[in-house]
């Protein structure tokens, strides 16, 4: 692979570039799904490419081939040099890129059991018999079960003589149970909504979820959301479960920190950011208890968001993001670092694959864990009255990142320090600085979970990159509940 | 390019390293480009060539799927393999039908959809068109970012036991957001044929949404009348038409089950699902190879239809369904199989309305309401009853007596989609529209009551 990405790199220099770099990756995924006992898909894929970056005239290109023969590599690389010029038409200043020692390294994911040697037969046989679980229990009229595996092996080489070899495993499990009745369809999932948990592991991960033994659990709660009570609408304490923290994370913290977006480069698709660069060490993001970082390093976890290197071979880093509610770093790349005074990036330049341009992406996005022990069902008997919501639903913000409003799939009412009746449909809605400055407690350690978000889309075109969050169970003063069903 | 000629010769080297009882393959590709501009200047800027196969092996009712770029021998005996040990394992489908040896009949000739100045489109030119729009942001003191794309891609699916198609098409598309301090104006379009692009019009008529709502007042949520544009429209009507799929009523996850046949919308509403309309675009055959066929979904208000791929409509006739979900046929609109949806309708067309009215004509005939350039994050929140939620963007417009009156904040709606399409008061000529939450449609703007904004947010 040193010889392909060579050839890339010798013609982007012969032409005139004044940096070029080379990824060369190699994906293999496995996709198993069922449906209500019978498979519902098994799909195995392989990818392998080219993606070659050029700076010409102070201006980016970019081409990638799947043709790794010579000659191909040579034209995709003279493309990416001619796309570079025609870029350099429509510009004011040079592309600048913060410094970053080259470095020669190896990185993989640490994975205990590779999940490709695992039988296809003993993955289906799981799915089917949680599938079967599901189905046991009386009104559920739609099981579905998946489980995914990706594998995939990239060579980095750049013009500044970087040399990067990373191996990144992830995985990925979960299911439903969907009830029609009357005129309401419920649904119930496991370990979280759309595709389960996900993380960077081997199927170690699989065996960890505990899978099976939820399974009529969670259809039983499915079937007993239709005599719940609609979640009431008006102003309530709420108790957030640490998955939906985590979606409330990606898309109120994790998004509008991108600096790209926050530099208007996203504006026309995701969007732009209320983070401006004024904000940064001035605005009060948070309550004192409210501590997020941006980590994409092995020591925080397992997360979609970690790795060894970005994919311009900078470094894992952790950056405080909200330190104590004061907000105080921006995800950067090299190309963005000095907007902020920064005089390296943050590491977080990331591509969806060979074929697509390496973009600013959430690392591993977490709120750290409460200090003091507090269990979940310490922090209900803390609180006199209130909604406890459980795994997402809905999920919606607008293009600046200020109003954002949620579904969850289940909620119980909280009474005088206990559960109460189960309520269906609980959603909530607010402003998220004002959300995360009634942040008034947050569980402990034991109660954290680095959740994964599979299906994070940002880009022209669109790229899909999985995102981690870290998350406790948290609780929130005097937020709006219920807007979503008012007026239908 | 990959040929078909070309990619004949691979399935033959495909059907000669399988044992499978019977194998297809699909290929994908093409050549794509994109120029991506932000702050007045080109700042991404990218291409990509990439072929690959997707083999589908069948032994006895069990059938998996695997996919490779490569194109060598080595590697299609690979996928071969992956393919045939996925399905071998599994338990024999009494459902799964065999492979159909012809796509049936159209339901009408397909225009072309490849254009050789299309696919001739180089970076010089995309820059120069890119170039126009910057200027048009200097001139009114604008910040402009968008794109300008351009592809030539090529899609064909062959099996064993006969079938054999392939669709060659170009596509270009241009979306500019023009940003002033306090707002913003997009617009976007796109076409087979890059001449039906016009980057100064995209961007004079965005620069003047984004003047239009400068210092935009905040106006109370509540209900009401909106003028959606098409590109509003498409997105939010959008998220019905997996519904409007057989399997989705088998399995009992769509809106319409219990509901086709009733009056579900407005009388004034028709919808059709139509690859031949000279608007759409698209290969003209499913994800099985059959053909696809014009299917008239909604009927002055009433879902008369759903479609089908081959499978579950023979599902769909044995089932406790049969009696209530009108003409039970294979449509064409199936996706690759396996797979757990089955199929939807991806070429919506709605019915042109009797009396259409401009824009403008419905702005006059506006007392007090709303106007919506695009709507943005739409999402699900109760399936039964089709209540999205999402927020306004990039053009959001108070209208008093007749008269645009300047922007307004945005807002946040959670709106019924069957209350929606029961309170259309006014559609405008069919246009092809091209949004960001759902795929392009054939649509019409429309004047809709007491649409239901819930909050409003900050800008």
């Amino acid at each position: 692979m040193k010889d392909i990405a060579d050839w890339a790199l010798n013609v982007a220099a012969q032409r005139g570039a004044s940096f070029a770099d080379a990824r060369i990756v190699d994906e293999r995924s496995r996709s198993l799904a069922t449906k209500n006992g019978k498979i519902g898909h098994a799909s195995d894929a392989e990818s392998l490419g080219i993606g070659i970056r050029v700076i010409a005239d102070g201006a980016w290109g970019f081409a990638a081939s799947d043709d790794l023969s010579q000659a191909a590599v040579e034209t995709t690389a003279a493309r990416a040099f001619a796309i570079a010029k025609a870029s350099a038409r429509v510009k004011q200043e040079n592309v600048r890129l913060a410094p970053e020692k080259p470095v020669t390294a190896a990185w993989a994911t640490p994975c205990q059991i590779d999940p490709f040697a695992i039988s296809i037969e003993q993955n289906l046989d799981l799915l089917l018999k949680i599938d079967a679980d599901l189905r046991s229990v009386a009104g559920v009229t739609l099981a579905e079960t998946s489980m995914n595996f990706r594998r995939e092996e990239q060579w980095y080489a750049s013009s500044e003589a970087a040399r990067i070899h990373q191996t990144k495993y992830s995985a990925g499990a979960g299911y439903a149970a969907y009830v029609f009745a009357g005129t309401e369809i419920m649904k119930r999932s496991y370990p979280n909504s759309f595709g389960g948990q996900w993380q960077n592991k081997g199927y170690e991960l699989i065996h960890e979820l505990k899978l099976q033994e939820n399974a009529r659990r969670v259809a039983e709660e499915a079937v007993a959301l239709h005599k719940a009570e609609q979640c009431p609408e008006g102003v309530f304490t709420i108790i957030l479960d640490s998955s939906q923290l985590g979606l409330q994370i990606h898309e109120s913290v994790g998004h509008p920190i991108e600096l790209d977006r926050v530099l208007g480069m996203e504006a026309n698709f995701a969007g732009t950011s209320f983070l401006t660069l004024d904000k940064l060490r001035t605005l009060r993001y948070g309550s004192d208890l409210v501590n997020v970082v941006a980590d994409a390093r092995q020591e925080h976890g397992p997360g979609l968001g970690t790795f060894g290197f970005d994919d311009e071979g900078v470094p894992a880093q952790c950056t405080p993001i909200i330190t104590n509610g004061l907000f105080t770093g921006y995800l950067s790349s090299r190309e963005t670092a000095h907007t902020i005074g920064a005089d390296r990036s943050g590491g977080t330049l990331r591509a969806e694959g060979w074929n697509r341009l390496p973009m600013i992406r959430m690392t591993n996005i977490s709120i750290l864990p409460g200090e003091k022990p507090l269990t979940l069902e310490q922090l209900i008997a803390d609180t006199d009255h209130g909604i406890y919501l459980e795994t997402n639903k809905s999920w919606s913000i607008d293009d600046k990142r200020y109003n954002f409003q949620f579904g969850c799939e289940i909620g119980w009412e909280i009474k005088k320090g206990k559960r109460a009746r189960m309520l269906k449909n609980p959603s909530y809605s607010g402003i998220t600085t004002e959300f995360w400055n009634s942040m008034d407690a947050i569980c402990s350690r034991d109660q954290w979970t680095l959740w994964g978000t599979p299906n994070c889309g940002k880009g022209q075109p669109q790229q899909v990159m999985g995102t981690g969050h870290g998350a406790a169970p948290a609780r929130f003063r005097g937020i709006k509940v219920g807007s979503a069903y008012r007026g239908n | 390019m990959l040929t078909r000629e070309k990619a004949g010769e691979i399935f033959d080297r495909i059907r000669k390293c399988s044992t499978a009882d019977e194998v297809e393959a699909y290929f994908y590709g093409g050549r794509s480009a994109l120029t991506r501009f932000a702050n007045n200047v080109i700042h991404q800027n990218v291409a990509e060539e990439n072929y690959g196969t997707s083999v589908r092996t069948v032994f006895g009712g069990r059938t998996a799927r695997a996919s490779t770029n490569k194109l060598d021998d080595e590697s299609l005996q690979r996928v071969v393999r992956a393919s045939e040990d996925l399905a071998k394992v599994q338990h024999p489908d009494p459902d799964l039908l065999p492979m159909p040896t012809n796509g049936g009949m159209s339901s009408g000739p397909v225009p072309r959809r490849h254009f050789a100045e299309t696919a001739a489109i180089t970076p010089e030119d995309r820059a120069e068109g890119v170039g126009k729009i910057v200027r048009v942001a200097n001139h009114h003191k604008l910040t402009t970012a968008g794109i300008f794309s351009s592809a030539e891609s090529v899609e064909g699916i062959f099996n064993s036991r006969g079938l054999s198609d392939w669709h060659t098409q170009t596509s270009a598309e241009i979306s500019v957001t023009m940003l002033a301090k306090d707002s913003s104006g997009w617009q976007k379009g796109n076409s087979p044929d890059a001449r039906n692009l016009d980057p100064l019009a995209l961007a004079e008529t965005a620069a003047r949404k984004a003047i239009e709502s400068a210092i935009p007042r905040e106006l109370p949520a509540g209900k009401h009348t909106v003028i959606l544009e098409p590109a509003a429209v498409l997105d939010i009507v959008g998220f019905m038409f997996w519904d409007f799929a057989g399997q989705a009523i088998l399995d009992e996850r769509s809106f319409l089950n219990n509901r086709i046949g009733t009056q579900l919308f407005g009388q004034n509403v028709n919808i059709w699902d139509d690859v031949a309309h000279p608007l759409q675009s698209g290969s003209p055959y499913d994800g099985e190879g059959m053909r696809r066929q014009r299917v008239h979904l909604v009927e002055n208000g009433v879902v008369r239809r759903v479609v089908y791929a081959r499978g579950t409509a023979e599902k769909m006739k044995k089932s406790e369904h049969a009696a209530k979900v009108g003409p039970i046929e294979p449509t064409g609109h199936g996706f690759l199989l396996p797979n757990e949806m089955g199929e939807m309708p991806v070429n919506i067309v709605f019915g042109e309305p009797k009396n259409p009215q401009t824009v403008e004509q419905m702005i006059e005939s506006t007392e007090r309401g709303v106007l919506v350039t695009r709507l943005w994050y739409i999402r699900e929140v109760e399936p039964y009853e089709k209540i999205l939620t999402g927020m306004t963007r990039d053009g959001t417009f108070l209208i008093e007596n007749g008269e645009v009156q300047g922007g307004v904040r945005n807002f946040r709606f959670n709106e019924s989609l069957i209350h929606m399409l029961s309170n259309v008061e006014a559609m405008g000529t069919l246009a092809r529209a091209s949004g960001e939450e759902s795929f392009d449609m054939v649509v019409p703007a429309m004047k809709v009551k007491e649409f239901n904004f819930t909050e409003v947010t900050k800008f």
